[in-house]
């Protein structure tokens, strides 16, 4: 790892410092450079020294985790304070709260066995938000499962993704995948896939692709987890981004825990944001119940990218509120008390509209309308999601190849043959006719 | 949490109180056979699949003290739950969480049975094996083999939940046995209930070659058996009968079984006949003799699996019944399969190779 005493700063307009990349206070000592060579081996550049050194996690300081706003929304430097529309900044928190609201009813109708799956984003809203208002709508994203507020304020509609979550015949996963699976061609939102980390050299190819089209403005983002961090493919992605010279921003969502998994059980080293220079990669730290000092980290991080061809990591911090899914019962493995004290002391929607507040941009009576007609578009949305037919079953045969090849028609066939001596035997109304 | 979670519920359920039909598709598609006859004499106590593999684990870690037990989320009890207080009983060096990485998983416990110890590894859907693809095919099932027989792996089993469960999509219902069927050096078990779960999972610990034991999960909690409560073990590589009959041979794994009993009753009921049904229990090394002997008597054959008809495991158990019996057979060998595409959400009713199209084919097999 590069050690540099002092801090850099990446330059937003060029003018203010705003986010401190890797800062390492400490550096191991080496030594005097009177009596020491600088070896050039192929694969390392540095100096010789007689005394056997190791360095371990302890040798450098923790990643600093930047932030703007304080737990009561207070801009704690003003100079870090971002030059964001009042306009934006509304729509910032109106889609957390749309998030919450959608989350909330979505989740208890999967409970009520109207959905077969979901999951939530409870805590994690300043993640979606701060991210998406500083990229461009034409980056691409390559996302995980728990990023949905970005879709939200990408201006993917409530409608949308209640029918994705129905799977009915307006879902345009066309019913194929669990619920949460979004994607979204008209939103540059991939879509997603379960299995874990797989999107992560994905996005590093594309944004290699982004690269090599002439007057490239676009760079990719990849959000991923703390637990997918783990898998191969992330290293791979870490890699690949690097020696490939990547215009993409990996995101890394730590939440604490992977389903029960807590993070101390995921890695021992500092986070996965310590990955970052060990594989030749700009990193910063932030806050990610702090919406501001994720957009600012993001600001900077797609200059970065787009100026210099170059990955960027961010590891923004939060906390999983939720369970991980309608299939987990967190409490099995941690305290109510623990998931309390995250949600009430560092709620990122809270900490938001209080900044909003103090700036005179809300008050509580917009907000309780705010609440309410949120609400009420989920459950309408809901109630007609509910009464839309699943799309025809023939499409569980489409899309598997561009074109249908002879033996999957003839299966088809043997379907349509099935279903007209037994079809009584299945439920072929909750299907749209052709 | 909960709080914050059923805050809406009230209003919620004010607003939609109608039974929609949505709720038929989450309604599972079988009905469950239980195994009336214990194995074994002895006490026995009811277990559901979970329970009873569960059990066989908590025999292992009792009895070998070199046994492992690992994966994601495992520390806690899995997220089925297989593995539920074994921590507690055992310590947190034997029964332990690792990084989400399933890769690591399988090459750990690859580097655990080399080293002598009895591994036993979680993957927590069989749709994620996938990145440990390489080290169970080049690494696991070839270890003996490329070292002359100097090493190998034979104390590494490798659990893995598996097949439709309702609504798991693309990626929670997938059936990979016929990938691992295709590798020399691995032996390859699927369970149809927590009998031959519990028997069959301690024939995989003790075994001498690296096993797969893919665990229909939708069984976990829907199949209740009274299981003996000693240690007893299932012989890999023999298929049960579990009907007797004339008129076809039918042969499934794992939760096929059911659907083929079932069909079995029809078959009596609707055609008045009666079928063979064979549970294979066992895809690598498969029991030629148990199925040849059958499809000789009854020459007809229907094999029914959830994984996609093209190149799955009954094309090659087709291959080998025609080899073997061609001069018994009546009528073409039939399969019933999932269809060759992904596996689907919604569409998961008529996905899967149902009773119904069992039950079509079957008939169309007998007045071939
Ligand atoms: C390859 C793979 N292995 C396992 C899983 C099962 N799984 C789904 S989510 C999850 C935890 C992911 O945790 P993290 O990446 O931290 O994201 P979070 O859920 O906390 O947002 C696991 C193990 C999977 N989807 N894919």
């Amino acid at each position: 790892m590069a050690l540099k005493a002092g801090v850099r700063v990446f330059r937003l307009n060029g003018l203010r410092p705003a986010v401190r990349l890797l800062s390492t206070h400490t550096r191991p000592e080496v030594q005097n450079a009177q009596n020491s060579k600088v070896a050039e081996f192929p694969g390392a550049r540095a100096p010789y020294i007689s005394e056997l050194k190791f360095v371990s996690e302890t040798s450098y300081d923790p990643i600093p985790i930047y932030r703007v706003l304080d737990h009561n929304g207070e801009v704690i430097d003003s100079k870090e304070e971002p030059a964001i529309e009042k306009d934006t900044l509304v729509n910032m928190y109106k889609t957390m709260v749309q998030l919450s609201q959608m989350d909330k009813i979505l989740y208890e109708s999967q409970r009520q066995g109207r959905i077969s799956f979901y999951m939530t984003n409870y805590g994690e809203e300043g993640i979606h938000v701060g991210s998406a208002a500083a990229l461009s709508p034409s980056d691409l994203v390559f996302a995980q499962y728990r990023e949905v507020g970005v879709l939200l304020y990408r201006g993917m509609t409530v409608t949308e993704i209640v029918n994705q979550c129905y799977g009915n015949c307006e879902d345009p996963g066309k019913g194929r995948q669990m619920p949460v699976h979004y994607g979204s061609k008209q939103h540059n939102f991939v879509t997603l896939s379960s299995p874990l980390a797989t999107q992560m050299p994905q996005a590093v190819g594309a944004a290699y692709a982004l690269k090599r089209v002439p007057n490239n403005d676009r760079c990719v983002i990849c959000y991923f987890g703390d637990g997918a961090a783990s898998e191969g493919d992330a290293h791979a992605a870490f890699n690949f981004a690097a020696t490939l010279d990547c215009p993409i921003i990996l995101m890394c969502r730590n939440n604490g825990y992977a389903i029960s998994t807590p993070t101390r059980e995921q890695y021992r080293g500092d986070g996965v944001a310590s990955r970052g220079p060990a594989l030749g990669i700009l990193t910063a730290r932030v806050d990610g119940t702090d919406p501001l000092a994720v957009y600012n980290a993001i600001r900077a991080a797609r200059d970065h990218a787009l100026r210099h061809n170059r990955p960027a990591l961010i590891e923004a911090m939060s906390y999983r509120v939720g369970h991980h899914s309608t299939s987990d019962d967190s409490t099995a493995y941690r305290s109510l008390e623990e998931i309390q004290k995250w949600n009430n002391d560092e709620n990122p929607i809270q900490k938001f509209k209080m900044y909003l507040e103090r700036k005179g941009y809300w008050d509580a009576g917009s907000d309780e309308a705010l609440q309410k007609e949120a609400r009420d578009l989920v459950v309408k949305t809901m109630q007609q999601a509910e009464k839309k037919q699943l799309p025809p079953w023939k499409e569980m045969f489409e899309d598997v190849y561009h074109d249908m090849p002879p033996r999957i028609q003839k299966q088809v066939k043997e379907l349509e043959d099935h279903l007209a001596v037994y079809g009584e035997h299945y439920a072929l109304d909750t299907f749209k006719p052709e | 949490m909960t709080a914050l979670a059923s805050r809406n519920v009230n209003f919620l359920t004010k607003i939609v109180k109608c039974v929609n039909n949505y709720s038929k598709r989450l309604s599972s598609h079988f009905i469950y056979f239980p195994d009336n006859e214990a194995p074994v004499e002895g006490e026995t106590n009811k277990m559901n699949m979970m329970q009873a593999i569960n059990n066989a684990m908590d025999i292992t870690l009792q009895n070998d003290p070199t046994a492992v037990l690992f994966g994601e989320d495992v520390a806690f009890g899995g997220v089925f739950r297989c593995a539920l207080g074994l921590q507690e009983k055992y310590g947190k060096d034997r029964v332990f969480n690792t990084p989400l990485c399933e890769q690591g998983i399988a090459g750990f416990g690859i580097g655990l049975a080399t080293a002598g110890a009895t591994a036993i590894a979680e993957i927590q859907f069989a749709d994620y094996i996938f990145p440990a693809f390489d080290q169970i095919v080049n690494e696991a099932a070839k270890a003996r083999y490329r070292s002359g027989g100097q090493f190998d792996c034979g104390g590494l089993t490798i659990r893995a939940p598996c097949s439709a469960v309702g609504h798991g999509g693309l990626y929670h219902s997938q059936s990979p046995e016929a990938f691992f069927a295709h590798v020399p050096g691995l032996k390859i078990v699927v369970p149809r209930g927590p009998i031959a779960a519990k028997g069959l999972l301690l024939s995989c610990v003790r075994e001498r070659d690296p096993c797969l034991f893919l665990e229909p999960k939708i069984l976990y909690r829907s199949a209740n058996e009274m299981v003996p409560v000693d240690d007893y073990t299932l012989p890999i590589g023999k298929a049960q009968v579990l009907r007797e009959g004339d008129a076809a041979t039918l042969i499934a794994w794992g939760t096929q079984v059911h659907v083929l009993l079932e069909v079995a009753d029809m078959a009596k009921e609707k055609l008045g006949v009666n079928v063979e049904v064979i549970d294979l229990m066992s895809i690598l090394p498969w029991d030629e003799e148990t199925v040849c002997n059958s499809v000789k008597k009854t020459g007809r054959c229907l094999i029914s699996h959830e994984a996609p008809l093209t190149s799955g495991f009954g094309a090659e158990l087709a291959a080998t019944i025609q080899e073997e019996c061609f001069l018994h057979l009546e009528a073409p060998i039939s399969r019933v399969t999932g269809w060759d595409a992904p596996f689907p959400h919604v569409f998961e009713p008529l996905y899967l190779p149902t009773k119904w199209r069992c039950m079509q084919h079957l008939h169309q097999l007998i007045n071939y």
